[in-house]
């Protein structure tokens, strides 16, 4: 076993019935690492971050979170990890405080229920009652609660969905937080900049397959074309794609020139990450 | 692999620290919940108030007429263990679950067998306490006789806590969303407490309802109640109460366990 591996997934299927919701998907999270599960809702980032959180049964495939077996539900496992769900509920008439300390008192050697608490940024709240919180405030409290214990390891399944941009900076910066304490991060989420901002290394994952997987600024490249775009003389707008678009340009330039005319509207543009997800995740589609 | 390699000793020793774990585990999460249910003044009312309400309404209707106040005692208390227990948990684990609660602490070290010892230790206080002040009330209040059988009150306690806390989890997994759950409880309990001799003398109903009561476990408890408290007919007398109690608690706790769901039903 690589002690530098967090999570090792090798063939993982689930199916629901007839249903095949993850197909046969293999990747690796690496120690300290932010690892974002990219795609489009259905895609089977959830299934497939529950059966690691040992919440759902495999179907096949082998699986390692912390060199242990998640599908048993570990308590030495259940130590170590935190866990933050797409959504769950809190019992509303205990304060933070009086929350994030009851879950302190699960674990063995948990973080200090204050320092827990200015950590997620709970401060100015922690004498409220969870009934009170807005909706960031709450999901900073899933946070805590997922931190209290002090895992080694982060499960956030979509973190932000719902996050007005203040709030999800907020996010952010709580989730870049966790990795200068040292924590490995698996993330799921369907919003390509949180993955860009946040992730050193993503898979883009749809109908259950991955289609790419590399750091976010490589899978941009894998594609790289350059658009052109320019309306001609008569007025209609032509767009090109070309891997060099050099010659085209002169090309262009040149016939302007020539016609003692100039290039309207030209631009020049490279994909974003942006349009390498569209484009996979649209072919899987068709 | 490292499991393999421990020693006899230092095995026992992690499972005796588990055990003690478990103990401390369920105490802290019961103490959390009584706290919590103070907390909810509404849940507090319903769960614990009502039927402290219809024993004294019903006392001041029945005043002074002692064979209808020896009915109606044991009939609330009956129906106290029912409130507290059945209707109380159906509704809780509903809401647990759908809220995501249940699946919460599913992803913490906390033991969920200690959590739920938690849970229905809550309602099982709930159900002492009203019983108490049942009997303390219908004594002190109504002047009846204290209860005759203090042994066969806390075996028919302790039983129909069993068999209605169980009948209550398993009712919880029929339960689509929370919204609904008060309809499907009450569904349930008011007609069962009407058929099952609460308010009158259930062998005063006609043939059919009597005959629907006497395959439930509702009136068993009620009769067995009345025995303990007031004829002091004891725990000999009601063979076939504690037979039809103990075979719906043995229904009750393997449809509890079957069922059981930690994931709201929406996903």
């Amino acid at each position: 076993m690589n002690t530098d591996v967090a999570i090792e997934v090798e063939e993982l299927r689930k199916d629901y019935g007839a249903q095949r919701a993850v197909r046969g998907i293999s990747f690796s999270v690496r120690r300290g690492e932010i690892f974002g599960l990219l795609g489009p809702n259905g895609a089977g980032k959830t299934t497939t971050v529950e059966i690691l959180e040992g919440y759902r049964e495999r179907t096949a495939g082998r699986v390692a979170v912390l060199g242990m077996d998640p599908g048993p539900r570990p308590l030495a496992l259940r130590e170590r990890i935190g866990i933050v769900l797409q959504s769950s509920g809190l019992y509303p008439h205990l304060t933070v405080r009086e929350a994030v300390s009851h879950w302190a008192g699960f674990f063995h050697a948990p973080r200090d229920v204050e320092e827990t608490i200015a950590l997620s940024g709970l401060e100015a709240a922690a004498g409220r009652r969870t009934i009170t919180l807005s909706g960031g405030q709450q999901r900073r409290l899933d946070f805590a609660l997922a931190l209290v214990g002090d895992p080694e390891l982060v499960f956030l399944d979509e973190p932000t969905t719902g996050f007005d941009p203040a709030a999800r900076r907020q996010a952010w910066e709580t989730v870049r937080s966790l990795q200068e304490l040292g924590k490995t991060v698996l993330l799921t989420t369907h919003y390509l900049d949180e993955a860009q901002a946040l992730a050193d290394r993503v898979a883009i994952i749809k109908d259950g397959a991955i289609l790419a997987e590399g750091a976010p600024g490589d899978l941009g490249s894998t594609a790289r074309r350059y658009r052109v775009a320019w309306r001609d003389a008569a007025g209609a707008v032509h767009e090109r794609e070309t891997d060099d678009p050099t010659a085209l340009l002169h090309e262009l330039t040149g016939e302007a020139l020539a016609r003692g005319d100039s290039v309207h509207e030209l631009s020049v543009t490279q994909p974003s990450l942006e349009d390498v997800y569209l484009e996979l995740t649209a072919e899987a589609a068709e | 692999m490292s499991e393999h390699a421990l020693d006899e000793p230092v095995r026992r020793a992690r499972a005796r620290r588990t055990s003690v774990r478990w103990h401390q585990a369920a105490w802290r999460q019961y103490r959390l919940e009584r706290k919590m249910f103070w907390r909810n003044p509404s849940a507090a009312f319903f769960n614990f108030l009502l039927p402290l309400l219809f024993l004294a309404l019903f006392g001041a209707i029945f005043a002074e007429r002692e064979a209808d106040l020896q009915v109606i005692v044991p009939g609330i208390a009956g129906m106290a263990v029912m409130s507290t227990t059945f209707s109380a948990l159906a509704m809780t684990l509903t809401n647990l679950r759908e809220s995501g609660v249940l699946k919460r602490v599913r992803g913490t070290p906390l033991p969920t067998s200690a959590y739920l010892a938690g849970i229905a230790g809550n309602a099982i206080t709930n159900t002492a306490l009203q019983v108490a002040l049942i009997t303390v009330a219908g004594s002190l209040v109504f002047g009846l006789d204290w209860p005759q059988d203090w042994d066969a009150l806390v075996l028919f306690v302790v039983l129909g806590v069993i068999c209605f806390a169980s009948l209550g989890v398993a009712l919880s997994h029929a339960i689509p969303n929370f919204d609904s759950a008060p309809a499907y409880v009450n569904a349930v309990f008011l007609p069962v407490i009407f058929i099952s001799g609460v308010f009158y003398d259930a062998d005063e109903a006609p043939g059919l309802l009597r005959g629907i009561a006497e395959a439930l476990p509702l009136k068993h408890l009620i009769d067995g109640l009345s025995g303990a408290m007031v004829t002091g007919e004891g725990i000999g007398g009601h063979a076939l109460a504690l037979l039809v109690l103990a075979l719906w608690a043995v229904a009750g706790i393997v449809l509890a366990v079957r069922g059981f769901s930690w994931d709201a039903r929406r996903s």
